[in-house]
This record gives structure tokens, sequence and C-alpha cells, in this order.
């Protein structure tokens, strides 16, 4: 099977046409002849290589009325994205290797994108014991990152345990930075609008100090860490500090973090619940600038979907938590590409090259040339959309970008040399 | 007006106009043997609490039968509340049996504005949610203060103790500068939120931590309820939010020694309900200058002027 996407601009620079045959890139040039290939014509679109997001929530097992793997699959085809990472918090837990292999080969099934499971880094995601990261990294599913995203690995002895061991795993252990004893209760970013609006804080310094702490282990054994969902400048400047220091620590910020803020609390619509909390307009600039320059690695989506009636209640009663996968370019180029922040290489590394590299992801994120695997996306930078939450493919409908119109658009994704959406459609 | 959620979104005029109702309907049942008036008769008014509150709870169902409304109260336990029906289930069902207007107290803060988006053609009350607002309860203390200190504008208010939890507090602090007043918040550090700074112009509403202090030259002193599982010594793992029920008594009770350093007319308020020896002396809050029981008073009026402005339908008004 051969496919000849023709007029596309690899990372936004000159057009060519590439060729793809089996899995693998073949061919770039101009005019090339389509032969047998099917031809797809994208004059002017930009190629970009499949998105990896390293922060995603598909809920199987146990919340299935909320999302699938299959309907997270075609969100994250619909998205640009050929490979995203599992997080741990299902309904059984995935915390062994029975788990992580369901859900690695369920994905496989599907084949919409590549599965990659998170390991839970403690039994049942308590923070108290350690759970088979070996049989886990050893099992079909190759698991190289650990997580108990939603829970912080809050005891320090147990991170200092979970990094130590991770090293003999050649795996990264992801961090939800969230200093428990500093969050009881907490209910939204802590500053004047938790003030207003009689709200619980969520502190800035909750998220930091974690980071500081773990930046600290981390250097000291000579551990891999990466920082889930960084969302506070300070928290920025922490990384900034440990890598200038030598620490191999990574750091993810989300869509979401990028573009709004805590003033959107002002009716309770828990749409706007997400944990970490929505910040401040200067966290925000913050992070933009720390993603351009690098300390801030990745975009990551924090998919996180949620049944209607976990969210369309009292703020203090619904669960925290976006959907992010569909939407995650246009976001990028709204707060990064059009602001001039990035280029499309610049996105190519923060939305692909640098999440597969964090992940271990051999086969993603590569360059798009001759030999590479043909994981792919193909977007439209001048295009615009109105969101539709209930159009979007996932299952649940708890997207904060209801009714906004966002620019660009993803047109078609190909995984592995397979098209997988195209034109908005599953292919 | 079709709700009453906030005292922050309550317009000057809005509010003037709800005063002066409450007040001409004070005066009109004053030496009246029938305390009743037709102005709501066949309307509905159902009261939902989610948390305790007699006091608030009955301040408003007297409110809606002086009116003539028929009130109805559904509390959380009880319902099919308890029974894990949502928030907004519950507000459904009481809408659709005919409900005119609710009046909301609930634990989480916005509650009230929730409902108010769920339903169509119904009034919601918030009376009180969660650490938000208690616009009712600034109303009662802003006709009290009216009526004891001949206006608003230019009076100094202080406003004493657990401004971060309360809702009493928030909502004093908006209306009491929307009608003129000078406001000033005394409380300690850990009492007031953080990023007060930036949601409140210190400018506009200083924050003191020296009660004695700001005492000489107010003319108001509403001192809050401060909840004893905020305070240290407690059973539970929470930090306190302050070393002891006795210290806190000693920094910023209201004693009979304080209270000799306010000026002769100024007045006393308390939400209710009191720790008598806590927050305020026993016979601080018995003295000429408190207005404790006048608030109560008050709060029948203002909320019935509050449901007539809601609900009186044109003809009525």
């Amino acid at each position: 099977m051969s496919s000849l996407f023709k007029g596309v601009r690899p990372y936004g620079e000159d057009p060519v046409d590439i060729r793809v045959e089996g899995e693998v890139i073949t061919e770039i040039g101009t005019g090339l002849e389509p032969g047998e290939a099917q031809v797809y014509e994208r004059d002017g679109l930009v190629a970009l290589p499949g998105f990896v997001d390293l922060h995603t929530h598909l809920r199987e097992p146990g919340r299935e009325d909320t999302e699938t793997i299959e309907s997270g699959s075609a969100a994250a085809a619909l998205g640009g994205y050929t490979a995203v990472f599992a997080m741990a918090n299902t309904d059984p837990v995935a915390d062994n290797d029975l788990v992580v292999e369901h859900v690695h080969r369920r994905g496989q099934a599907v084949g919409l994108v590549d599965v990659q499971p998170i390991g839970a880094v403690t039994v049942g995601l308590r923070g108290e014991r350690l759970a088979e990261l070996g049989a886990m990294a050893r099992s079909s599913a190759g698991v190289r990152v650990f997580s108990d995203d939603g829970h912080c690995v809050a005891d320090p002895l147990v991170m200092r345990r979970a990094l130590e061991y991770s090293k003999g795993l050649g795996a990264v252990i992801a961090q939800h930075a969230e200093e428990p004893r500093l969050t009881v209760g907490a209910q939204a970013h802590e500053g004047a609008n938790a003030a207003r609006l009689g709200l619980a804080g969520w502190p800035a310094a909750a998220e930091e100090v974690i980071l500081a702490r773990d930046c600290l282990l981390a250097g000291q054994l000579g551990a891999r860490l990466h920082a889930c969902h960084v969302t506070t400048e300070g928290g920025a400047d922490v990384l900034r500090w440990a890598k200038a220091r030598g620490v191999e620590v990574s750091g993810e910020v989300t869509p979401h973090h990028l573009l709004l803020t805590d003033e959107r609390l002002a009716g309770y619509d828990p749409v706007n619940k997400v944990n970490p909390p929505l910040r401040e307009g200067s966290d925000v600039r913050a992070l933009r600038e720390a993603l351009a320059e690098g300390v801030l690695d990745c975009v990551a989506t924090d998919h996180a979907p949620h049944a209607v009636q976990d969210k369309d209640c009292e703020w203090s009663g619904a669960r925290p938590g976006m959907l992010g996968l569909q939407t995650a370019l246009s976001v990028v180029v709204e707060t990064m590409v059009r602001t001039g922040l990035l280029d499309w290489r610049g996105v190519a590394r923060v939305m692909s090259e640098r999440p597969a590299e964090i992940g271990g992801l051999a086969g993603h994120g590569r360059p798009i040339a001759v030999g590479e695997p043909a994981n792919l996306v193909l977007l439209d930078e001048s295009a615009e959309w109105t969101v539709r939450a209930s159009e979007l493919a996932s299952i649940a409908h708890n997207s904060p970008y209801d009714g906004m119109r966002l620019p660009g658009t993803v047109v078609t994704t190909v995984l592995r040399g397979t098209v997988t959406a195209d034109e908005g459609k599953l292919a | 007006m079709t709700h009453l959620l906030s005292a922050e979104h309550l317009g000057r005029d809005d509010a003037v106009a709800i005063l002066d109702t409450a007040e001409e309907l004070k005066r009109t049942l004053l030496h009246r043997e029938v305390r009743k008036l037709p102005t709501l008769r066949g309307r509905t008014v159902v009261t939902m609490f989610y948390e305790n509150s007699t006091r608030t709870r009955v301040s408003f169902e007297i409110a809606g039968k002086w009116m003539s409304a028929d009130v109805i109260n559904v509390s959380a336990s009880g319902s099919s509340v308890s029974k894990g029906e949502s928030l907004r289930d519950t507000a459904a069902t009481l809408a659709a049996a005919g409900a005119d207007c609710v009046i909301v107290r609930h634990p989480a803060s916005g509650a009230p504005q929730r409902i108010a988006g769920w339903l169509d053609g119904v009034s919601v009350i918030n009376a009180g949610d969660g650490m938000h607002e208690h616009p009712t309860q600034a109303l009662l203390d802003a006709a009290t203060l009216r009526e004891r200190l001949g206006g608003l504008e230019g009076r100094r208010v202080l406003i004493v103790g657990d401004v971060l939890h309360s809702r009493v507090a928030r909502s004093n602090v908006h209306l009491l500068r929307t009608l003129g007043a000078e406001v000033t918040l005394v409380a300690p550090p850990t009492m007031l939120p953080d990023g007060m700074d930036r949601w409140l112009d210190e400018a506009e509403v200083p924050v003191s931590y020296d009660l004695d202090a700001e005492l000489p030259g107010t003319d108001a002193v509403m001192m809050l309820r401060v909840q004893a599982e905020r305070l240290g010594g407690g059973g539970d793992s929470s930090a306190g939010f302050f070393p002891s029920t006795r210290e806190y008594s000693i920094s910023y009770g209201l004693s009979e020694a304080r209270a000799r350093l306010l000026p002769e007319h100024a007045v006393i308020l308390h939400p209710g309900p009191m720790l008598r020896g806590m927050e305020i002396a026993s016979s601080v809050a018995d003295a000429q200058n408190s207005v404790i029981t006048e608030q109560v008073r008050n709060g029948v009026h203002v909320r019935m002027a509050v449901l007539y402005h809601l609900l009186a339908s044109e003809e009525t008004k």
C-alpha cells in the first residue's frame, strides 16, 4: 500500500510531495509521479511528525461511560496524534502488568493511535508502597513512564525510592506536584478570584515545593523526573533552575493552562474546574515563555473526560478535568504560533519529538525524512473552526472551549503509513 | 430583579429600593395585631436548606408567610437529597412542582448561581452559599445600620474575625461600600484570604490586625462568628487558623474593656449565632449599643422586601 501526499510543507517550509510505502517514508521531492499510490492533494498544508500526548486519561477500564480506548483513540487521531500515553488512574488501577498489558492490547486492536500505558508508581495510587514497576516495564506493554497522576507521590521517602528504582528500568517518574497538606479541600487557584468567589485556595506554592523537592532528589540520585502539568510561574522557574544545575528533569504544560485563566470561574461552571487549577494571566505568560524557551519540554493534554452528572452540579461537587485531544493543536496555534513564540519546528518539538523522547517511544517524534516511520499530521494553519463539545469524538463533552472560535485544523493523520483521520472524519 | 444571588452584583438603586421597602413594611406592621399582607397570595416559595440554619430559614419562612405566600421548607435530610439526588434534579423538581421562588442555603460556594442558570422563570435567593455570600444578611445589617446611624454614607464600619470563611463578611464588604460606607477588615492574617490585596483595593478596604487601634473612631463594629473547629486544639489533623480560643478571645474578642473604646454613638452587630465569651463578651452582646436583636427583627422585613421586589406582580406593586 502506498500513498502520495502532494504539496505539503514539512515544518511549514517549502512545499514537497511525500511518498509513503508500507509504514515508511520512501521519497520526498517535487512533482513525484503517483504510480500506484493513492494521491492526497494537500497543497500548502503544514506537515509535522504525528503528535504524541504524554498525558491522556482514557478511562478504560472503569469509566467506559465517559471514554473508552476506542473513543479516546478516535479523538486522538482526529486531533493529529499518533501516540498517547494512557494514565494509570483507571479502575482497576494500572499498577500491575495485567492491566497495562490489557490497555496496550486494546489500543493495538483499535489501531487508530499507539496507546502506551503509564504504570502507577504506588499500589492503588495510595502513595504508600511501590507498585511492581519492574513487572510492568518487562511486560509486553513495555512501560517506561510511571505516574500516580491525580495524586501526588507526597511522601518524600516513597518518591526517593521510586526515582532510584526507576533508574534500573530506564524509566521516568512523572509527578503530579501537589503538596496534599497545602491543598486540603482546595477548589481554585488561591488568589484574588478565589477570595472573591469564596472558594478554598490551591496555592501555587503547593506545586512549587514538590517540584523543588523532587528536582533536588532527582539531582542527587541521578534519576529522571518528569513534571506533569506545570501551571505556575514559580514552577517554571524551579525547572529552569534545576535544568541549569544539570538535573534530568522535563516538564509539560497543558493547552488549557496556556490559554485559560481563573477569570473563567466567575459563573461557577465546573467545566472550568481542573486540577491543578486554572491560574492567573501572569502564570499563563510565564508558561508560554518557558515552553518557547525549552524550560518546559512539551505540551500534554491532560485529556480528562467526565460524565455530565459529574460536571453539571455545584462547583465543589464536580470532578476536575477537561477534554483536550481534539483542541490541543488549535490552542497551541492560538497561544504559541500566532504570538510568534514558536515556529513549526518548535511545534514539532513540543508536541511530538520531546514527548516521544521523554516517554521512550521509538518510532514516534521522528524527523520527516526518507527511511523514517510515516507518522504524520497535516494541518491547515489558516483555517478556523468553532468548537462544538457535543461533536467531539469523546463520549464525554466537558470541553471548556465549547463555542470558542480557534485557529488551525488537523486535516490528515497518518499512523505508520495508514491514514487514521482525514478531513475531520476517521478514515 | 429576577434573582438575589450576591451583594457584589446588587446595584445601589436596587439595594436602596429593598431597604426603603423594608423600612416601610416595618412601619406598616409595627402596631398591627395581624401582621399579614396579601401581596404574595398565591405565590409559592420553597426554602432549600442544605445546611442547618434555624434562624435564617425561620426568618425567610416568616417573611413569606407575612406576605401571604405559600412557604414550603425542604431540608437536605428527610428528602430525596439525602438519597443522593443531584442539586439540579432537586431544583428542577421543585420548579416543576410550581415553585415561584427558591431560597437556597448550600455549603458549596456558587450553588445558587448554578440553580439560577438551570431554572427558567423561577427566582432564586441566595440564603448563604459556602464561603461566598449571604446577601440578605448584608441587607439586614445595612437596614439596621441605616436605622441606628441615620444613614451609611461616610460611616466607618469594622468587620472583625474570620473573614476568610465568612460569607457574611464578603456580602457586607460589597453592600456597605455600595451604600457609601467605609469598611475596614480586622482579622488575624490566617483568617484573611491570600490574594486579598488584589481582590479588594487596600486603599478602599483597609486591613488591620489590631482591633484596639481601630475601635475609636468607628461607627459600627460587626463581630463575625468564629467556628471552633477553625481554631487550634481541635481533634482533627488540620492545622488551626489560630492557636487557641483563649488567644483568639484575648486578641480579637469584643470584651467590655474594648467596647469602652468605641465612641458613644457606635453600635455593635453580630450575625449570630454568638459564642458568648468567645468573640463577644456576654455583657457587650446585651448592652445598650448592641443591635443584635434588632438585626433579627429587621431580617424579617428585609426578606419580605426582597420577596416583594422579586415576586410581586406589577399590579400589586
